[in-house]
């Protein structure tokens, strides 16, 4: 999902003298300026369909805590993707995009760290002589779905910190990884950084630089949190906690899921040609193909290994399908990327467990899904690109995650020395919502899980 | 007078009502309980995790008969709330020194 670069000389006249860049991106038989009407239009088609993720982030983990957790969880949902939206106008847009202008590093040598600065967009009623690059998109458009994307990495977090965490640290954490700790390393790769000019990094619509770094951020404050009381006992035990509402969770999957569609088909960036174009439909069809076979590994899986089907297990499986084949939904056959979701589909089934054997407690399967699906899936790229190399895909890997584990830790460190980011225990068990927000999910319905 | 309760799984509760009423029982009254007997729960799997459920839900049917129904009754419900598995449920008759029908005034055996 690299953009493509402003020239230095921003007029017009160079733009319409369609120099190499521009003829690679606007082929002769559509008009520029139609091009770039379709490519606006493909962003905020795009864009949308990736806003409405944070509606299915927030259905999923609302089902999948406990009903005196439910106001809050949506409270959580609501407030982060707002939040992003602040953060990444103030600071996250340009330090994600300098577009040549970086604070550290060249576009040559390798950018590290962007530029500072609010993000501008185009005036009111532009003609084509206005246009930021006519043969991109309008910078609305590009900044709307680039946004969705950033807010879409903190949704991540929230899932898995749930039921413990107070609010307000976890507000300020989403702040500074919206803003600063997402948009330095998406720079690295889509921002023409020194992931994507050095090591020819391979990550399309963010296996690794959303899903994973999602993942790392939500492991470091897993681990600085500590699980839920009673879910871990001191001999070894593991009490599941049963989330609130299983339709609720299936529904925010099958919301993620239609989101994924303007996730990854909106990151061809282009949609002014016949190749683009056909190019988005593959995407629609691979990742739709994915999720399928997440679910129908996880499905198999679960029913040869635990005697029964687990529907929660089968909804991180779409998920992870879809995290899976979000490094590279173009180059796979129907087959390959239906093949590429179910190997996240098993990973999830493995992990899960795997997580709890080390009292790591991840309330939604968010690490599992974005972290262990997402560092596969960019492996996966290897399989079916042979623009990718394996070095290639490792080493960022490994230097996003190492980023942005250190970086979260030392702030979940620093929110929890100053003002601790886990609410009391008598909070914790009388629930989140009377606790903390005094106000209940459900107060007309049953106790839920308040019952014995 | 006798009341009987009854403990037993949910999914009988419609086949006892029937049966009983076929013998003239004229009111049962039903609640849902959790609990363990010998039985002692069971296991289950929530996302790879086993995990014992310690109270399993039942129904509890209080019936308060005529002394000279309460085998015909108990008999009944045993054998239509019998599955032969694990976890049938129990029967206890306790005695009951009144009743008193609220609408008419119509005591003991005249009120049941």
């Amino acid at each position: 999902m690299q953009k493509k670069h402003l020239t230095a000389a921003l007029g017009l006249a160079a733009l319409l003298a369609a120099g190499p860049a521009l003829a690679q991106e606007g082929p002769t038989d559509v008009p520029a300026h139609s091009v770039f009407v379709l490519n606006t239009l493909l962003f905020l088609i795009g864009g949308f369909l990736v806003m409405f993720m944070a509606c299915g982030f927030a259905m999923l983990e609302a089902g999948l805590v406990r009903s005196k957790n439910v106001a809050m969880q949506c409270t959580k949902n609501i407030a982060l993707f707002s939040i992003a939206a602040i953060g990444y106008y103030i600071i996250g847009y340009n330090l994600m995009y300098p577009l040549g202008n970086w604070s550290i590093g060249t576009d040559d040598t390798g950018g590290y760290l962007g530029a500072f600065g609010v993000a501008i967009l185009e005036a009111v009623g532009i003609g084509a002589d206005d246009a930021d690059d006519l043969s991109y998109a309008s910078t609305g458009s590009d900044y709307f779905f680039q946004l969705m994307f950033c807010a879409a990495t903190a949704s991540i977090v929230s899932g898995a910190l749930a039921e413990r965490i107070k609010l307000w640290p976890f507000l300020i954490f989403t702040f500074i990884l919206t803003a600063i700790i997402y948009p330095i390393q998406a720079s690295w790769k889509w921002g023409g950084g020194f992931l994507d000019s050095q090591f020819g990094f391979l990550d399309f619509a963010g296996s690794t630089v959303v899903h994973s770094v999602g993942g790392w951020a939500a492991l470091a404050g897993a681990i600085i949190l500590g699980a839920r009381k009673g879910k871990y006992d001191s001999s070894g035990g593991i009490h599941p906690m049963p989330g609130s509402s299983l339709p609720l969770a299936t529904l925010g999957t099958f919301i993620l899921w239609l989101g994924w569609f303007g996730f990854n088909g909106g990151s061809q960036l282009a949609m002014g040609s016949i190749g683009d174009v056909a190019d988005v439909s593959r995407i629609f069809a691979n990742t739709n193909a994915a999720a399928a076979g997440g679910v129908v590994a996880a499905v198999i899986l679960t029913q040869v290994m635990f005697g029964k089907v687990d529907l929660t297990m089968a909804l991180n499986g779409a998920l992870a399908g879809l995290v899976s084949i979000t490094a590279e939904p173009l180059t796979p056959s129907l087959g390959s990327a239906t093949l590429i979701g179910a190997v996240g589909g098993v990973i999830v089934v493995f992990t899960v467990p795997l997580l709890d054997k080390l009292k790591i407690d991840d309330v939604v399967g968010a690490i599992p899904v974005h972290l262990f699906a997402g560092i596969w899936g960019t492996l996966a790229v290897l399989l079916t690109n042979g623009d990718a190399t394996f070095m290639g895909q490792l080493i960022p890997i490994i230097i996003v995650g190492v980023f942005v584990f250190v970086v979260s830790t030392v702030v979940w460190v620093i929110l929890n020395t100053v003002m601790g980011i886990r609410v009391s225990e008598e909070a914790e068990i009388a629930g989140l919502d009377t606790s903390e927000l005094g106000m209940e999910a459900y107060p007309e319905f049953g106790k839920g899980s308040q019952t014995i | 007078m006798k009341l009987i309760i009854a403990v037993i799984k949910p999914f009988k509760l419609e086949e006892v009502r029937t049966a009983l009423s076929g013998l003239g029982v004229q009111g049962l009254m039903v609640s849902e309980v959790k609990g363990f007997g010998r039985q002692s729960g069971h296991t289950e799997i929530y996302r790879g995790a086993e995990y014992t459920v310690n109270f399993v839900p039942k129904l509890k049917l209080e019936i308060v008969v005529n002394d000279d129904q309460v085998e015909q009754v108990t008999d009944t419900i045993a054998k239509t709330a019998q599955t032969g598995k694990i976890g049938d449920g129990k029967i206890f008759v306790l005695g009951v020194e009144q009743a008193l029908r609220v609408r008419t005034g119509e005591r003991d055996e005249d009120a049941i």
